[in-house]
């Protein structure tokens, strides 16, 4: 295992192949100040940062998902630009949380299902017959819907799940790390405060918001380039809401994130672009905006001022 | 739009190491290493019944009467006719006791007690009688009726023994599948006016059929193959004996007595029985799989 | 009708008497059911109240001495050759069993995976005195070879080396035990392990989880107390289970020598001796039976708390209520 420099302070996985002279230092070092303010790149001036925490770009070229004989998603060529939050709004049925699960390859979870086309996260594709899909799951987070937290695990452990799959955390070193990086990504998810006296307590005892929060914490402290949320407010009360919002804000900067809601005024909230499916096609995407606003497509302008869905 | 590198260069940290694979395909080869260990011993019992049993199978087999274990000469260790017919007989005196006891018991369950304290007494000592050994249940008809009235072992003693076994089965099965019975089917009939016993009779038991047939017939495939609570209550004969008030064999006993034995003759029949025995006792549960799939519950 | 007569909404008293008859008549079965079990253990305490007169509840259960014709029964050996045969069928029996369950529920392919369940079920099928003659006259041969040179190999290790190898011991009645408890332990696993949320499955992988590493974070933890109730449950069948462990483990009441040598168990000593037993000898039986029963009474109890509390936890059907696969579990006798 070749080291360009110091040895890493994570432990960092040994890449399948390609790019080992590539591999770099991205998180920042244990112990240096929490979320210090970041430019629009994501470079940040805390010392020893050697690397911009940015998020990469997806792109979607002909996506096709089916259940079985069934087409549900019917070609979709969609871009998600990195560092940005986009919406994905429609009917149900129209296919959002399907394109979703497509990226990171959740779909193909489904006893019978199957997607085709090409996902291509920055410069390569996910569906390549090379790639691991354990890795993309990695690189590509998800927030689900209803706020689900391992019931038999502490909120800690609840966060560290993801790092302990790569085995960090062994050794005093190992623990040490794993400690600030669990703090670092529950203060990332705005949850730090809240819990910090209560992370032995199961995961399940925290509220619906805060749980959702912890879910958020959980895929965030794996470092993933995207977070793709599925409604992950439409089981929450209006004030958890407005905080995961406020949150959404916070956490482009670091990630890319793709954001699937029924709910209009939230993607007007929170989103940088936005784009609607019908059907299982992409009827319109653009700049949040101008589709709330000035949509070009008569049926964005039917569905955004509601006289259908 | 790239960062600069091959392509996915950026992604490398994302990679899986080698030693988690490994584990990964450890641990599911080991987990599919216990499913087929698990099926070795179906397949050795059932190829080795069908090695030593097919043997002894003939058409006189099935209609003689077995001769004993003393030391004969092949040709006259007779068959197992006696045995055949005996654990026909009492098996279905015991399912004609336990399966409307029973099934009564499962309705009163579902339909009448419910949630209540008396209810769950019940379903208390149903449980614990699921839990009691077999032999226990034999040792039970001894007292009461063997020793009891001082009468000697008979065929119908050993079906209560048996029907005692039985009756856990049943209940519990059968009241797994009236609640499946959708309450809105029951509500629906007691809005129409019909009385309670009509609705039961009428609406729930039939749509209960399937499954407690299925139950049914398990409980019987359990019961023809016990050996235990028979051996103290209808003890064994070798004649052929249609009267339930007397001595009677029955296959398990048979087997278990002709186990024991040195000549090889007398253990071939013994293979023989028990292959009868598990024919019989697949074919019961092969029915009780077809009859489940008609059933339009879950 | 203004005041018409109320009675056309009553039913006549003879029509309520189906209904009344059937709810009372069936409140009656019920509480006979009650009445007959009480009676039984009632029945079984007399019978074997001799005997613990004569030795002690305690002197029964501890003493290392049955001796039939010197009137001594002290049941310890038995007790001790229960415990062992059913200590070795849980070793042997719930890691496959629990195996083969997550086998079928993660990992099999979905064609195969009634074929499998099927297959382990059938094992419940197989009556115990089949597995006796299969194991007294195939298993125990052909494992015998192998046993001496385990024995030989390890024979500096106390109780499983030294000694010879006899036909009927103790290994085999354990591993026939083993594979008698299979078709429940494995039947409860997978009912426990399919009550796991899907959602949580899906947070695994979600965060790059290999298919192990999820069946290890989001299965395996959640089931843990259901596994470990059917586990219980498979204890509780290979106590109780007498004829096929009458065969294959001899009968030799002395403090289990050797794992590779005959012993006993207290089912099998009724199965054995029931038969020529008179007076204080068969009230001792009666007594080991009553022991049996109380070890089968207290390991199922705890066992279906276990059980209904996981598979409680995961939904709430009439299964959960009632304890899952009641006609797999009841078919394999627990």
């Amino acid at each position: 295992m070749s080291s360009d420099g110091p040895p890493p302070q994570v432990a960092d996985v040994e890449p399948e192949s390609r790019a080992e002279g590539e591999r770099r230092r991205i998180a920042p070092r244990a112990g240096a100040p929490v979320a210090p303010a970041r430019d629009v790149n994501g470079a940040t001036a805390a010392a020893g940062e050697q690397e911009p925490k940015q998020g990469l770009s997806v792109t979607l070229q002909q996506l096709r998902a089916f259940y079985g004989d069934a087409e549900q998603v019917k070609g979709i060529d969609l871009d998600f630009r990195a560092n940005e939050v986009t919406a994905i709004i429609g009917p149900s049925g129209s296919g959002k949380s399907t394109v979703v699960r497509c990226i990171n390859r959740m779909h193909e979870e489904i006893p019978g299902a199957r997607a085709e086309g090409r996902v291509m996260l920055d410069d390569l594709d996910v569906y390549d017959r090379s790639v691991d899909v354990v890795a993309v799951r990695r690189a590509i987070g998800m927030v689900f819907q209803k706020p689900n937290p391992f019931p038999t695990m502490s909120v800690f452990d609840n966060v560290a799940a993801g790092l302990r799959l790569s085995s960090s955390g062994r050794g005093a070193q190992g623990k040490h790390d794993l400690r600030s990086k669990v703090e670092e990504a529950l203060r990332a998810a705005g949850l730090w405060d809240e819990v910090a006296e209560r992370l032995g307590e199961p995961g399940a005892a925290l509220s619906g918001g805060q749980q959702q929060r912890l879910c958020i914490a959980r895929s965030l402290a794996v470092q993933p380039e995207v977070i793709l949320m599925d409604e992950p407010c439409s089981a929450l009360d209006p004030i958890a809401t407005l905080k995961i919002e406020e949150l959404i804000e916070e956490l482009k900067q670091r990630v890319t994130i793709v954001i699937v809601t029924h709910n209009m005024q939230q993607a007007a909230r929170v989103a940088d672009r936005t784009a609607f499916l019908l059907s299982g096609q992409l009827v319109e995407v653009g700049p949040t905006q101008e589709i709330f606003t000035k949509p070009n497509d008569p049926r964005t302008e039917e569905y955004v001022t509601g006289k259908f869905g | 739009m790239s960062v600069q590198g091959p392509p996915g260069a950026r992604l490398a940290r994302f990679a899986v190491s080698p030693a988690r694979r490994r584990k990964d395909r450890l641990a599911r080869g080991t987990v599919t290493a216990g499913a087929v260990i698990a099926l070795i011993p179906l397949a050795l019992v059932l190829f080795y019944l069908l090695r030593k049993g097919l043997g002894s199978w003939s058409p006189s087999f099935f209609d003689t009467d077995p001769t004993g274990n003393t030391f004969f000469k092949a040709s006259s260790i007779g068959g197992i006719k006696s045995a055949i017919l005996g654990t026909v007989e009492i098996v279905a005196l015991a399912s004609a006791i336990a399966i409307p006891i029973g099934i009564g018991t499962a309705v009163w369950l579902v339909e009448y007690g419910r949630t209540s304290r008396f209810a769950s007494l019940v379903r208390f000592f149903v449980d614990v009688l699921t839990g009691v050994p077999s032999i226990v249940f034999g040792l039970f008809i001894y007292i009461v009726l063997v020793v009891g009235t001082g009468s000697s072992y008979a065929g119908y003693k050993g079906s209560l023994a048996l029907s005692l076994l039985m009756l856990p089965v049943v209940i519990r099965s059968a009241e797994v599948i009236l609640m499946l019975v959708p309450s809105g089917l029951r509500e629906s009939a007691l809005a129409l006016g019909a009385p309670r016993w009509r609705v039961i009779f009428s609406i729930v038991l039939p749509t209960a059929l399937p499954g407690m047939v299925t139950g049914v017939l398990l409980a019987i495939a359990r019961a023809a193959g016990e050996t235990a609570p028979l051996l103290f209550t209808a003890a064994a004969t070798d004649r052929t004996n249609l009267n339930l008030g007397q001595f009677m064999n029955s296959l398990p006993v048979q087997i278990y007595k002709d186990v024991t034995s040195p000549t090889t003759a007398v253990v071939n029949r013994a293979w023989g029985a028990a292959l009868t025995l598990v024919v019989m006792i697949l074919l019961l549960n092969v029915i009780a799989r077809l009859v489940s799939r008609r059933s339009r519950l879950a | 009708m203004p005041g018409g007569d109320r009675s056309i909404l009553q039913r006549s008293p003879l029509a309520r008497l189906p209904d009344r008859a059937l709810k009372y008549g069936l409140t009656a079965l019920s509480a006979l059911i009650l009445a007959l079990i009480v009676y039984f253990f009632v029945r079984l305490v007399g019978e074997a109240h001799p005997a613990f007169a004569h030795e002690g509840v305690f002197g029964f259960a501890f003493n290392n001495d049955w001796d039939v014709s010197g009137e001594k029964f002290g049941a310890l050996p038995l007790v001790v050759g229960t415990l062992i045969t059913s200590a070795l069928a849980l070793l042997i029996g719930v890691p496959v069993a629990v195996a083969s369950a997550i086998y079928a529920n993660e990992l099999c392919p979905l064609r195969l995976r009634t074929a499998l369940t099927v297959l382990v079920e059938l094992l419940a099928a197989v009556p115990s005195v089949v597995y006796g003659l299969w194991g007294i006259f195939f298993l125990a041969p052909k494992l015998q070879p192998i046993e001496q040179w385990v024995a030989d190999r390890l024979s500096f290790v106390p109780f499983i080396g030294g000694g010879t190898v006899t036909i009927p011991n103790y290994f085999i009645a354990g591993l026939i035990l083993a594979i008698m408890i299979l078709p429940i332990v494995s039947a409860i696993s997978r009912e426990v392990m399919a009550t796991v949320p899907a959602d949580q499955k899906e947070a695994a992988l979600g965060l790059g989880a290999t298919r192990w590493e999820m069946i290890r974070t989001a299965v395996l933890p959640y089931c843990r107390a259901g596994i470990v109730g059917g586990a219980m449950l498979g204890l509780g069948r290979a106590i109780g289970e007498t004829i096929a462990v009458t065969i294959v483990i001899g009968d030799a009441p002395q403090l289990g020598s050797h794992l590779f040598g005959q012993g006993y168990s207290l089912a099998a000593v009724i199965a054995n001796e029931f038969g020529e037993a008179q007076g204080l000898h068969r009230s001792a039986l009666f007594a080991a039976g009553l022991v049996l029963f109380v070890l089968t009474l207290l390991v199922n109890g705890v066992a279906r708390v276990l059980v209904s509390r996981a598979s409680r936890a995961g939904k709430s059907t009439p299964l959960a209520a009632v304890g899952p696969q009641p006609i797999a579990g009841a078919m394999a006798g627990a």
